[in-house]
């Protein structure tokens, strides 16, 4: 007989979960695994808010299932360890993004890109290898095996350093991958929201010139006074596009709704890379001339392997990058999801789950 | 200036030099004068030898696809009367006095460009082809304001940095078709960075570009697999181009089959098709280039791009300087374009089968034997 979520281990835990296609959260009573030997248990302190979690509670992507506790942009500190574990002793302030499981012994896996393992396992709606579901870090507690804990640094704030546990290695990674990292190179950022403002920070920490592009002539006074840009492009300007055009070597997109790469290609330069991390729930239209009278690219990626988020966060340190985030109480959470999915956020969203996460 | 000959030229209503005394040279070739395509003998002429041109007798020119493209206009860029022809070979006959790489007799080609800025950064890193004021080898206005004419003519004319030297083991004819359809594999074979023994590289379409693809793959010591519409083609692929596997494309199993398996993809294919099923054969961190533009934009499923971090990226043809490295490349390693030769007068035949793809794999003018034959 299959356990409820309540029994099937033998910690008790408490988070709040949606329940059904609504994405409505509400609290939700189950338990987490025994702390092993490769074990480290972490009392959560922050967890930010993706928009990965609006669309996995409503089930956007066709691959939830119920009932869901979303967060894998999670801070705490270590209450338990395991007996193999040396990294780590109680206290430390530490880190869970979007993996906690993978094969160990394929080629990605070896190469440090567990990200990309054909049996990886989320923070959240994945199968533990036990058979049991996983749960995120909208909860009290959690229980994870060492390989997949990042240690925050500590001059970083938990609160604003949480999203960059997804927000930032999903536009560090490819910057890094795709060699987006030369000084003086022009970096266009498509879409300035969780990811976005996150990718300017680091462009400019790699010592490029950064555009936003955007379709909100209202974030142009942060992007430039606030976050550093040094230009704002409003994509829903023909003449401020058309100057645009063959100025990029690079552009990340951050942008999930649907929307033609057309103008975004036209913005490259000869060569240039265009780098989609925003995940539509539909294919975008691809115009294949541009490509091929160009030679340039479009790449995806997909967050980063372990070994490279603890890099990001070294990095991230050592620049005082972190998000700008707005904190909030467990409860406002489906208020939170609401203004997500209307972009009212600058820029992310951090539950203070420490201090507000009551049963 | 007004002329009773029959090839005056109009501009407007007025006339203007006719094509034969535009230039100095007089020169005979074949060129279509509307998008019915129609190819007809034409008479017209071409500049003399400048200081740093080098003029060459045409003995064979391979027909492109771009060049039925063009002849009809689909593109919508076509300036009439159009001579065709970008892999065009032959001797030389005149240098002009700066030349330095090229002596009289020498065996040498023209591809897709005759001209460029050679001042902007793209020229200056031998990417000749990537420059905005890029000159084609035909349907562009040269420096001197004049309409360039491509290799399906007697004699040509070009700058000496546009000029190929053929190795001496190359012959002519099946060498002819690497000046474009030889660059335009190559080049993104080696930017892309699928050129590394061991490699599995999946190649779409098997046609003038196709199968030279196969043929440098192999020579890269990469694992090759064809994947196409027609499975007639398989016998051939396997058997004679030297390929490893064949895929049908259609066939879902078969594609199922070869899920997450290649490197890189070499997509050949200008027609209309889904991108997904390309997508699923690449391997995490593949790459699919495409080499041939559709008509209209093509959907990109993202979700498989982001979880695979593959990328899908472009090329055209290649720069001069790729373009020698590309053919020195084959003639080491024995690679030849596999061909149809036929005289000038089949030339419209000869379009409407490529239409249907019905050729393997190139056709190629002889235009040293048969030119002057078809001539009035």
């Amino acid at each position: 007989m299959v356990k409820s979520p309540e029994e099937e281990h033998p910690q008790k835990a408490f988070g709040w979960a949606a329940r059904d296609p609504s994405g409505t959260l509400s609290p939700f009573h189950f338990s987490r695994r025994e702390n092993g030997d490769e074990d480290v248990t972490v009392k959560i302190l922050y967890c930010g808010v993706c928009h990965s979690d609006l669309h996995s509670v409503k089930n956007e992507w066709g691959i939830t299932r119920y009932p869901i506790v979303p967060g894998h942009e999670i801070v705490g500190i270590v209450i338990q360890l395991g007996n193999n574990v040396k990294k780590f002793k109680r206290g430390d302030r530490v880190g869970v993004g979007v993996l906690v499981g993978s094969c160990k012994t394929c080629e990605t896996c070896q190469q440090d890109l567990e990200n990309y393992c054909p049996s990886m396992i989320f923070t959240y709606n994945s199968t533990s290898q036990d058979g049991t579901r996983t749960y995120g870090g909208y909860s009290d507690i959690v229980v994870v095996d060492q390989r997949y804990v990042l240690r925050i640094p500590d001059n970083m704030p938990l609160d604003a350093g949480a999203p960059l546990l997804c927000a930032g290695i999903t536009v560090y990674s490819p910057m890094k991958y795709y060699g987006m990292t030369e000084p003086g190179k022009h970096l266009g950022v498509a879409g300035l929201g969780g990811l976005g403002h996150v990718a300017v920070k680091l462009g400019k920490a790699f010592g490029l010139k950064v555009t936003v592009i955007s379709t909100s002539p209202n974030k142009e006074d942060e992007a430039i006074n606030k976050l550093g840009a040094d230009c704002f492009l409003l994509s829903t300007n023909p003449e401020k596009v058309q100057a645009a055009l063959g100025t990029m070597d690079y552009i990340i997109d951050t942008v999930s709704a649907i929307h033609s790469l057309g103008p975004l290609l036209a913005m490259l330069k000869l060569n240039g890379k265009l780098i989609t991390v925003g995940l539509p729930d539909k294919p975008l239209e691809l115009p294949i001339f541009p490509l091929v009278m160009g030679r340039k690219l479009i790449g995806g990626s997909d967050i980063g392997g372990i070994k490279e988020t603890q890099e990001m966060l070294d990095f991230c340190a050592k620049h005082n990058i972190t998000a700008d985030i707005e904190l909030i109480q467990m409860d406002y959470i489906n208020t939170a999801m609401k203004r997500l999915s209307k972009s009212d956020v600058k820029y992310r969203f951090v539950i203070d789950v420490a201090n507000s996460l009551s049963q | 200036m007004a002329s009773t000959n029959a090839s005056v030229v109009f501009s407007g209503s007025k006339a203007v030099t006719s094509h034969e005394e535009e230039h100095p040279v007089k020169a005979f070739g074949w060129a279509a004068r509307d998008n019915s395509g129609h190819l007809s003998p034409f008479n017209f002429s071409r500049r003399s030898t400048g200081e740093e041109d080098v003029r060459l007798k045409v003995l064979y020119c391979g027909i492109c696809h771009t060049d039925l493209h063009n002849s009809k206009n689909e593109w919508g860029s076509a300036s009439y009367p159009l001579v065709p022809g970008h892999e065009v070979v032959g001797t030389v006959t005149e240098v002009g006095s700066k030349v330095k790489k090229f002596k009289v007799g020498d065996k040498v080609g023209v591809g897709c460009l005759v001209g460029a800025c050679h001042s902007c950064d793209d020229c200056s890193h031998d990417l000749e082809n990537y420059c905005p004021k890029l000159i084609l080898t035909y349907g562009s206005l040269y420096h001197d304001g004049t309409m360039t004419y491509g290799g399906y003519s007697d004699t040509m004319v070009a700058n000496e940095r546009y000029v190929i030297r053929i190795p001496d083991n190359m012959p002519l004819d099946k060498g002819a078709p690497l000046l474009c359809a030889g660059i335009t594999v190559y080049s993104p074979l080696k930017y892309y960075g699928l050129d590394e023994p061991g490699m599995h590289i999946g190649i779409v379409g098997l046609g003038g570009l196709g199968h030279i693809a196969v043929k440098f793959a192999k020579a890269f010591g990469c694992k090759v697999t064809v994947i196409s519409t027609s499975p007639a083609k398989k016998k051939e692929a396997i058997e004679h181009l030297g390929a490893d596997m064949f895929l049908v494309s259609r066939d879902e199993q078969q594609m199922q089959g070869a899920m997450g398996t290649m490197d890189g993809i070499i997509d050949t294919v200008s027609a209309i098709h889904p991108l997904l099923p390309l997508i699923g054969l690449l391997k995490s961190q593949g790459k699919l280039v495409m080499l041939g533009a559709p008509d209209r934009p093509l959907e990109l499923p993202v979700f498989p791009l982001i979880l695979g971090r593959k990328t899908v990226g472009g090329s055209l043809t290649g720069g001069l300087k790729e373009t020698q490295e590309m053919i020195d490349f084959a003639a080491k390693h024995d690679i030849k374009s596999d061909i149809e030769v036929i005289s000038m007068d089949y030339i419209n035949t000869a379009m409407e089968r490529l239409a249907k793809g019905d050729v393997r794999y190139r056709f190629v003018i002889d235009i040293g034997n048969t030119l002057a034959a078809s001539n009035p």
